[in-house]
Formats: structure tokens, sequence, C-alpha cells
């Protein structure tokens, strides 16, 4: 459905090429212990390990293929403990998706999920990213202190996107990803040029600076 | 001076009977000794409670409680402190809570000659009752603590945070470690809990205090089997309770390690602002998630004899390849980059570092020591790439640098590239330096090349009774700028099995000690210990430690240094970063030496100012 791509008219590659790859930007917020880097490790390699805090934020990256278009997924995988905080916007700006992570077994953790979306709303106008809650750790239903009515009414009064994931089995990570890459193309590839187009560097030389400035460039993006 | 007497007295003793500490009868745990050694020293108030709650109990295990009592009467003298408050006597609160009567006692004892074991009891026994109040008894409790504690064994899947504070095997620990705040809220523990442990780490703090309001400070406890060592550095509090033979400097050393390690994820500005903003502040919101590098880092403070000797050892590499990488390492910057360092198996390839930052100041081993164990306690690195704020404390203890960790050959995940940079925005400039590297590494196959490399083997050396050595060279003027290194072969047989390897560091660990011993220091000490001599040697030129066959004679240990000096010598461009590159990144632009920097530095600028 979401798969009909505004063109980026600046862009003299968008017709000679059959297929493109645009980057897209997108953040893991939530506690510690809630299972960001483990969702990480099955958005990239469809794996689960036992992970240790993650230190500072991981980038990871993951193609994602749509009908029309390939999107390069930078996921940046923060750390949820309390010290990181005053660096996590650097983490979070420019961001085209954000997903807020929660333990459905521990409440505080969907009452952070709620706080960072609090400052996450303080930084965007919505509409310029796509912001999805994802109620991790389905696997627990035992210990179930979240119910997904709940998850899916804050999702409906603040306009997010709603989803329960496990990571651990792997359930509903990939329709998540899929569902993002989706979403991601109806809100932010509307702007024009909000996605910037990715190319395999062909080849390093190390004495040539271009390939720096376009890197360097997507740390501005913003609203 | 007495102290010192006291701890020449002590490693003497620990000569004569030169049998591992394995080998010894296992010592009282801290708090059995303690709690028996309160009771025997204030006998009246705490024993008779003590004695009748004893009563209580059956008669088989009250015999066990009056043996242990009765082994302690041998030697109650041992128990020293050096904190020198001069006037105990002076009411203090904590005494009058302890007992009005134990305070008559203590004024009709005083005299000058007692007041140091004085300042020790009371220490002691408040110790002993914080332990006694954990285990939900009080001094006025109904049963014995240390029958209690008989009975209970920790499961064998919990880990060390999990670990019942009140059992025998959580006493028994060989080094403990604990950080609090200055009032008194636990911030760390090494084993168990630290809410299990609040009422341990209020006494502490109390004892803090206490010798603090005589203006002075208290820097270590004494008693048969521990050391009780403090250490103060600014709002934190961190003691260390060991059972293991080191001395107070050395324990002190690791302290401030640890103290080091928090500072480089909190700085110290950050800590200082927080304590000053909130007295009670309860650090570890802060810490929470960094337990595991702390526990990491005493693992390696324990079997890595890098922190001991303060210097960091390199992989032993063929100076051509070590130049190569160097190289490539030096063509991959950006503006900003201020130190690559490649890594391998936990030990340092190459460090190339920034000329004008470098020239200030130099990179202190015990930064790398804090770099690598981060690396090492977290497997998250292994996931992606890293970008992550880090305090290099002794480099400067108020700032953060931005680290850029990648491993090189996933999936094995043996070769990691450190990238640190002063900008926070750099992410994307220096992921580019790494895929620079890493394709100009792919291109000269340098991967495969070190994943040949290993640590070396004493039989290189060629000197049949060498068993192992660690050699430190000291700088000479003209390298100052040089990371002080050491060099040491793989621990082999028969000091293969992680026993006898902490065996052999431990024997180190004495040498080192006499040798850097405040009070009598000596240049050479050949010293025969049951199952190994050893030799430790200090020049102007360098600080060596070998370790020989029993059977050697002290000549024959002479001629084999001499020979492996002259190995040493040798292999020195193999076994050493000689002359650590550098590169030149500075952002100013008269300063560059390439092109097309203003722009970057342009745009970096620009997103830090958005973020203020």
């Amino acid at each position: 459905m979401g798969e009909k791509l505004p063109k980026v008219p600046g862009d003299p590659d968008t017709l000679s090429r059959p297929m493109r790859t645009l980057r897209v930007k997108m953040v893991l917020l939530g506690a510690s212990g809630v299972g960001k880097s483990s969702l990480a490790l099955r958005f990239c390699k469809d794996e689960f390990r036992r992970t240790s805090p993650t230190v500072g934020c991981a980038y990871l990256t993951q193609a994602v293929h749509l009908r029309e278009v390939t999107l390069r997924f930078e996921i940046w995988d923060t750390a949820g403990e309390e010290k990181y905080h005053s660096v996590t916007p650097l983490y979070y700006r420019g961001a085209h998706a954000a997903l807020l992570v929660y333990d459905i077994s521990k409440r505080d953790t969907f009452i952070r999920a709620q706080v960072w979306l609090r400052e996450l709303e303080k930084q965007y106008f919505s509409g310029s990213t796509v912001l999805w809650l994802v109620g991790n750790k389905g696997d627990l239903e035992q210990h179930r202190q979240v119910s997904a009515q709940e998850g899916q009414s804050l999702a409906n009064d603040r306009g997010l996107f709603f989803t329960e994931t496990s990571a651990l089995s792997g359930d509903q990570v990939e329709q998540l990803l899929l569902g993002v890459a989706h979403r991601v193309c109806e809100c932010v590839g509307a702007q024009q040029g909000a996605l910037s187009e990715w190319k395999e560097t062909p080849h390093v030389d190390l004495c040539h600076r271009n390939t720096f400035n376009r890197f360097a460039s997507c740390c501005k993006v913003g609203p | 001076m007495e102290r010192d007497n006291h701890q020449v007295g002590e490693t003497e003793g620990v000569k004569i009977c030169d049998p591992p500490c394995e080998s010894n009868p296992p010592a009282d745990t801290l708090a059995t000794s303690l709690s028996l050694l309160g009771n025997h020293m204030f006998p009246y108030p705490l024993e008779t409670k003590h004695r009748s709650a004893v009563k209580e109990e059956p008669a088989d295990s009250l015999s066990d409680v009056t043996a242990e009592e009765e082994s302690l009467d041998g030697e109650p003298h041992s128990h020293q402190v050096t904190p020198l408050e001069t006037e105990e006597t002076e009411s203090s609160e904590c005494q009058n809570n302890v007992s009005s009567q134990q305070l008559d006692i203590e004024n009709e004892d005083t005299a000058t000659d007692n007041e140091r074991s004085d300042s020790g009891e009371f220490v002691v026994t408040m110790l002993a009752k914080a332990k006694l109040e954990e285990q939900g008894l009080g001094v006025k409790g109904g049963s014995s603590p240390l029958l209690e504690a008989e009975t209970q064994e920790p499961p064998a899947f919990m880990s060390h945070r999990d670990e019942d504070v009140t059992a025998d095997s959580w006493r028994q620990h060989r080094k403990h470690v604990f950080v609090l705040s200055e009032a008194g809220k636990p911030i760390y523990s090494r084993y168990g809990s630290e809410e299990a442990l609040s009422s341990t780490m209020g006494v502490m703090m109390a004892l803090v205090s206490f010798v603090q309001s005589g203006d002075n400070i208290i820097r270590s406890i004494y008693s048969d089997g521990h050391t009780v060592v403090f250490l103060q550095k600014g709002p934190l509090v961190l003691v260390c309770v060991s059972s293991s033979r080191q001395t107070e400097k050395q324990l002190r050393g690791e302290l401030l390690y640890v103290y080091y390690q928090i500072i480089s994820m909190l700085t110290q500005a950050s800590i200082s602002r927080i304590f000053e903003h909130k007295k009670n502040y309860d650090l570890r919101r802060l810490l929470a998630g960094s337990e595991k590098i702390l526990d990491g880092l005493l693992n390696l403070v324990d079997s890595d004899p890098s922190f001991l000797l303060v210097a960091v050892q390199c992989l032993p590499l063929a100076s051509s390849l070590r130049d190569n990488i160097s190289q490539i390492l030096q063509k991959a910057i950006t503006p900003n980059l201020v130190f690559s360092i490649l890594i391998a198996n936990n030990q340092l390839l190459t460090i190339v570092q920034e000329k004008t930052v470098i020239e200030d100041s130099r990179l202190e081993p015990a930064d790398i020591h804090l770099l690598l164990n981060l690396i090492g306690a977290s497997s998250a690195f292994q996931a992606g790439e890293i970008w992550t704020p880090i305090c290099l404390p002794l480099f400067n203890p108020d700032c953060y640098f931005y680290a850029y960790i990648s491993y090189l050959d996933p999936p094995e995940c043996t070769v990691c590239l450190l990238l640190l940079s002063t900008d926070k925005e750099a992410f994307y400039a220096v992921a580019e330096c790494k895929r620079k590297i890493e394709e100009a590494m792919m291109a000269q196959n340098s991967l495969s090349l070190i994943a040949k490399v290993q640590s070396y083997s004493v039989s290189q050396v060629g000197v049949s009774d060498l068993r192992h050595f660690m050699y430190k060279p000291f700088d000479v003027p003209d390298t100052y700028q040089q990371l002080t290194q050491f060099t040491s072969p793989e621990m082999e047989a028969p000091y293969s099995s992680e026993e006898e390897k902490m065996r052999l560091l431990d024997l180190y660990r004495y040498m080192h000690s006499r040798i850097h011993s405040t009070s009598r220091p000596l240049k050479l000490i050949y010293h025969v210990a049951e199952r190994e001599t050893l030799l430790a040697w200090v020049t102007s030129k360098f600080e060596l430690y070998t370790c020989f066959s029993p059977l050697v004679t002290k000549a024959c240990a002479i001629t084999a240094i001499t020979k492996l000096l002259r190995w040493i010598k040798k292999e020195e461009d193999r076994l050493f970063i000689r002359y650590p590159p550098k590169y030149s990144t500075t952002p100013n632009p008269s300063k560059s030496s390439r092109g097309g920097k203003s722009d970057q530095q342009d745009s970096t600028d620009n997103g830090f100012l958005s973020l203020l």
C-alpha cells in the first residue's frame, strides 16, 4: 500500500535507474532492558542472543526491499541507561522513524516510553517522523503487566502506530520493519528530498573527500 | 612509622611461610572474625548479649563458636588501624549508641599506647555490628549469625549480583570492592546486591566520617587475614576488603582504577555537580548497566599484570607489518580525530595519535586499560558500530571524547578498531575512516596476517631455567611521548591453570611491593619460594621480574637474565611500539595540511551549535 514512492525531482537518477536505494534513519528508544538491541539484532541478522547493556549507541544497517524502492535502514540502537540520556538527542535528531520500545511485562518501561514520547513531541511536529510504539517481549504473556489494549489506546490517542513483538521468538519483528518502511515512504517520502539516496561507495580513494561531505550532510537533517 | 613496621612484619611473615595462600587454612571470614573480635574486645555489653544468644542454640554449634573465639584469643592485638584519631575518648554519638558502658571501659583503658588499637577496636566493632544487623539480628538478636551463615549455600547458577550476602561463601571472596557516596548510599559492590549491603556501607561511611571529624583520614584497617583499604575521591568513597597478600598501596591503586572507570563513564565534573546539587543522590541510577564493566575491570585487575605495572602490553608483531597498519590508520583521518587504536585479542596492535593533542599531554596506560576493559566487557560491540561518549580520566577527567568502536573481522570479532574524536557529530565521518581502514587492510591482507600472530612463548628466549618474565622499559628522554609498555610471554606450564596463574601473579605482586616499598625500596631481590625462584631487578632503564625453576642457582639466574636482556634487545622492534606514529587533524584551517577540511568543520560546527 505504501509502495508508491514520491519522486525526488532534483535527482537525475530517478528515472534512469530501476531501483533506488534511499537512506532511512531509524532510532530505537526506551528504558534499559526492554530489548532494543535484541530487536535491532532481529532486524539485521534475524537471530537472538543474550546481549549486554548497550554502550552509548550501536549503529546497524539493514536493507528493506519494497516494490519500487529499496530502503537502507540506518538503525540507531540507543542505550536505555539514564547516564546516556543527555547524549540521546545526538542519536534521534533527524530520524525518519522512531520506535518507542517497552517491555509488556514491566509497567514502568511503558511509562518510560511515554516520557520518551513527550520528549520527541517537543522536538518534532508529527508527520515528519514515523513514531511507532512497540510492546516487546510478547513471549512473556504470563507476566504481562501492560495489556495490548492499553498500548493500542495510547497509540490511538497520540497518533502512533502500534505493534507487539517478541525479539526472542521473532514474532512480528519482520512485519514491524516492513510496516515502518511503508509508513516512512508515505509520511516522510512525501516531502521533497527528505530521504537522501544511498550509493555503495564504489572504490574508496583515501584522498577523495567528496564522500565525506555527503555522509556528513545527513547529520543536519531536521524537520 | 608504626604502620610501616607492621607492614614489613606482615610481609616478612609472608616470606617465611611462603606456600601460597591457597594452601593455608582458610582465614576466618571477615564478618566472623570481626564479630568475634568485637565481642572479645568489648566483653561486657556485647559479649553477654551474644553469649546468651548463642546459648539458645544447640550444644554442638556452641562448641563451634567457642572454639573460634579461643583461636582468636591468641592474637587479639594483631588488629590495627592506620588512621590516627587522637581523642578517641571524646564523646561520639556512635560510641554512645553502641553502649555507654563500653565508653567507660575505654576510658579506663585508654593509655597513650593503646590509642591506636582502641580506634581499631571501635572500627572493628562497628563493622561487626553492621554484619549482625544485616543478618536481621541486630546485636540483641535471637540466634547466632555465625550458625545461620553456615547453613546457607547460594545456588550455583546465581550471578555475583544475586549472591546471598549472609552466606559464608560471600565472606570468603578474596577481594571485595565497595563504592559508596559520602551520604553512605551504596553505589557498587563487587559481590552481592547493593541493597542488601546498605547497612554495611552505612557503617563504612560512619567510619570515614568519624575519623574525618577528628581532622584525619582513614586509610586502612589490618586484621588477621584481611586488609581493609579506604579511598576517598571527591564525593565517592571506595573500600576494598581483601584477603589477598597485596599491600595497601597496591590495593589503593586498584581502587583508583575503579574510580577512574566510573569517571570514564560519567566524568568527574558531572559527579561533583550531581552531589553538590543533591547530597543523597543514588548514583546507581546513572551507573545502571555498567556493573558488568566494573566487574570486568576487577577481574582484569586480578588477572592481568598490566594494572600492577601500569603499562600496556602490545601484541608482538613484525615491525614491517605494524608499520604498514600504522600507515593505514595514519591516512584514514577526519577533522577532530585524536586517537586511532587497533586492538587484537585485547592487546594493542598499534596506536596513532594526533600531533598537537599529544604534545600537551600523553596518553596514560591507565586510560588505555579502561578502554580495553570497556571493549572486553561489552559484547554489544559485536552487533554493530558503536558511537559513545567516553572520558579518559587521566587525559582529562572532565571532558568526553566520542569513541567509535567496531570489529573489523565479524563474526570472529578479534580485531577491534577504536577511533576517538572530540566531535560528537562526527559519527559518519569517523565511520568512513573505518571503511577506508577496512579496505586498505583488505588490500594488504593485513587481517589474515594479524590472525596468525600470537603471544610468544618463553622457550623462544632459549634460557633453560627461565619460566616466565615481565619486562618494562622505562622512558628515556627522547621518547618521552611514548606509551609506557611492558612485555611478557604467555604463562605456560606449570602456570597454565587459573590457580597457578594467580599464584604466580601473587608472587609478582609480592616482589613488586618489596621493590616499590615506601619505607625500604629495593633495587634487586632474589626470592627463593617453595616452588620457584624469583628475581626482580630495577635499574634506571627497566624494571624486570623473572621466574625460574626452583633449583636454579643465583649465579645461574644472573647469567640467564643477561641472556634474556640480550634477547629482548634483539626483539625490541617486534615486542614494543617503538615510535608511535602521529597524524594531524587540527581543525584550525591554518594548521591543517589537507584540503577540503574547512567545509567539513563548518558543517559539524553547525550541528554542534544546534544542539546547544
